[in-house]
């Protein structure tokens, strides 16, 4: 079967420097894989490269069909201007961009998907509230929101339980559970290891460079965890040139 | 009610170069209304302030090639406040240096450069022209340029309005989603420079954003979501232009900073009585709500 997404021995560098090194390996279709690693390990900058919103230093990030070629992408919430007067009703409309873009109008079908997904969420009759008005964990429930009305294939969530509290958690993991179902591939950015080993099928272990990645009993192992505890998270200014895969 | 009319509306009623003036400022206050309030959204309320003063060296460049000619001062303006815009973005996206940052280097680059053009082939009274403007001197030709600008303004937020709340909310998921938040970000900076030449025609250079600014940061204190803020702004920028004018005309001010002052006045009263989070608000104890 043809995965959904191929890394192709990808590398990503800030200041010359690999966050992301000599990474490769496919994500199947409708996998739902948790990316797990100590801080600075690369994920989030993983994450970002599949998104597009980076560009490989080496290597290369091949997306294969079906699907609109969407990507439903919940950044960590430090990235978002929580202070910016929207509606919660309109930032789950941002979702749609992919079919309104920046002229279309929102038709009633539309409308519908929009009350849809903040049924779902657990906010039917926030609409009118402001999204910075809400708590942590309610604005993350519209971000959940945003990504489900944008109908996506490919699912991306940066850390989105960071600072969650477990009701929180357990709906979103529910949300979580209902995309696999549906078959959309999922990327999950996660610190939670018993959270990894009780949700997740599949498992990305990385500290920079790729420790472990397949089914999720096989790559949390002690020796792997281990391994990827003792990456060092400094630069050294004098490293040498890499010469080739990690 | 002899005093009010005398006050009011008399000059406007009986000088036509006051009209004109209140033309003027009414052109420019439909522009800068939603042009003050997105600068505020996206933190670049001071960003405001240098590029207006950027538009300078390309006033003077235009003044020294045509004397005194609107068309040459406006198109120079624009040339140079677009070029500090535009290299300004382009640092930012492409160096480690923040945007406020390479703004303030290209503009300081850019306002000493027309200060030296204007001291090397103007006088005194010319750089005081360029740098604080004359409402009450707007010809036919200006008069026409603001309304121009405006309606293209206007234009140009309706076709870039949802792009931008995207763009200022969270950029990154635009991006995922195909969406064009660079191209986005460089139109509007085009709409901002087109409004900084508008007003430098009637305020000056040095206080072009202050019918920008002041309303965009009053209506804060008045409305909640964006385009209550845009219609707030638009309203107390039109308040302000014709206050002003009244005001500079019966005690004998001059135009733009009575203009600039009323809208200071408004920002200040919002501050305290504004509805939205306004002072008074905040000290008035309220009874809570049960949920």
């Amino acid at each position: 079967m043809t995965p959904a997404l191929s890394l192709r021995d990808v590398t990503v560098t800030y200041d010359r420097h690999p966050a992301v090194h000599h990474v490769g390996g496919d994500f199947a279709q409708g996998s739902l894989t948790a990316l797990i690693g100590p801080n600075g390990a690369g994920k989030s900058t993983l994450v970002k490269l599949i998104a597009g919103l980076l560009s490989p230093s080496e290597g290369t990030v091949l997306r294969h069909g079906p699907g609109d070629g969407g990507i439903g992408y919940l950044p960590q919430m430090s990235a978002i201007d929580d202070s910016f007067p929207i509606t919660v009703h309109d930032v789950v409309a941002l979702g749609l961009w992919r079919r309104i873009g920046a002229f279309a109008p929102v038709t009633g079908g539309m409308l519908g998907r929009i009350a849809a997904a903040l049924e779902a969420v657990g906010l039917a009759g926030f609409e009118d509230r402001l999204f910075g008005a809400l708590s942590a964990g309610q604005r993350q429930r519209v971000l959940f929101a945003r990504v489900m009305a944008s109908d996506s294939r490919l699912i991306l969530l940066d850390e989105p339980f960071s600072a969650m509290d477990e009701r929180t958690i357990a709906d979103l993991l529910h949300l979580i559970e209902r995309w696999h179902d549906e078959g959309r591939t999922q990327i999950v950015v996660l610190h939670d290891i018993e959270l990894v080993r009780r949700f997740f099928p599949d498992c990305l272990l990385m500290a920079r460079g790729l420790v472990a990645w397949g089914a999720t009993d096989t790559v949390l192992t002690p020796e792997n965890l281990a391994r990827a505890r003792s990456m060092s998270e400094a630069w050294f200014p004098d490293a040498d040139i890499c010469q080739g895969a990690a | 009610m002899n005093l009010l009319y005398d006050a009011a509306i008399a000059p406007f009623a009986d000088f036509a170069f006051m009209r004109r003036a209140l033309v003027a400022i009414l052109a420019l206050a439909l522009g800068s209304g939603p042009v003050g309030v997105f600068l505020v959204l996206r933190r670049m309320s001071l960003i405001g302030d240098t590029m207006a003063h950027s538009v300078l060296p390309g006033a003077a460049l235009g003044f020294m090639i045509a004397g005194l000619s609107l068309p040459a001062m406006s198109l120079g303006g624009f040339i140079a406040g677009l070029a500090v815009a535009l290299l300004s973005g382009l640092v930012s996206r492409h160096t480690p240096q923040k945007e406020d940052a390479s703004f303030a280097s290209f503009f300081l680059i850019s306002l000493a450069g027309g200060v030296l053009l204007v001291s090397l082939k103007g006088s005194a009274v010319d750089l005081m022209h360029v740098l604080f403007g004359s409402v009450l001197a707007v010809d036919d030709a200006a008069l026409l340029l603001m309304a121009t600008i405006s309606s293209l303004s206007l234009v140009g937020f309706a076709a870039l309005y949802r792009a931008l709340i995207a763009e200022c909310f969270d950029p990154a998921f635009l991006a995922t989603a195909g969406g064009r938040g660079g191209l986005a970000h460089t139109a509007f900076l085009v709409v901002v420079v087109l409004n900084m030449v508008s007003a430098f025609q009637a305020l000056g250079t040095l206080m072009a954003v202050g019918l920008m600014m002041l309303p965009a940061t009053a209506a804060r204190f008045w409305a909640r979501d964006v385009w209550g803020m845009i219609l707030a702004a638009t309203g107390i920028a039109l308040l302000s232009g014709y206050l002003g004018l009244a005001l500079s005309f019966s005690a004998d001010l001059p135009s733009g900073p009575a203009i600039v002052l009323t809208a200071g006045v408004i920002y200040l009263l919002s501050l305290i009585a504004g509805v939205k989070d306004g002072l008074i608000w905040r000290l008035v104890a309220r009874r809570h709500l049960s949920a």
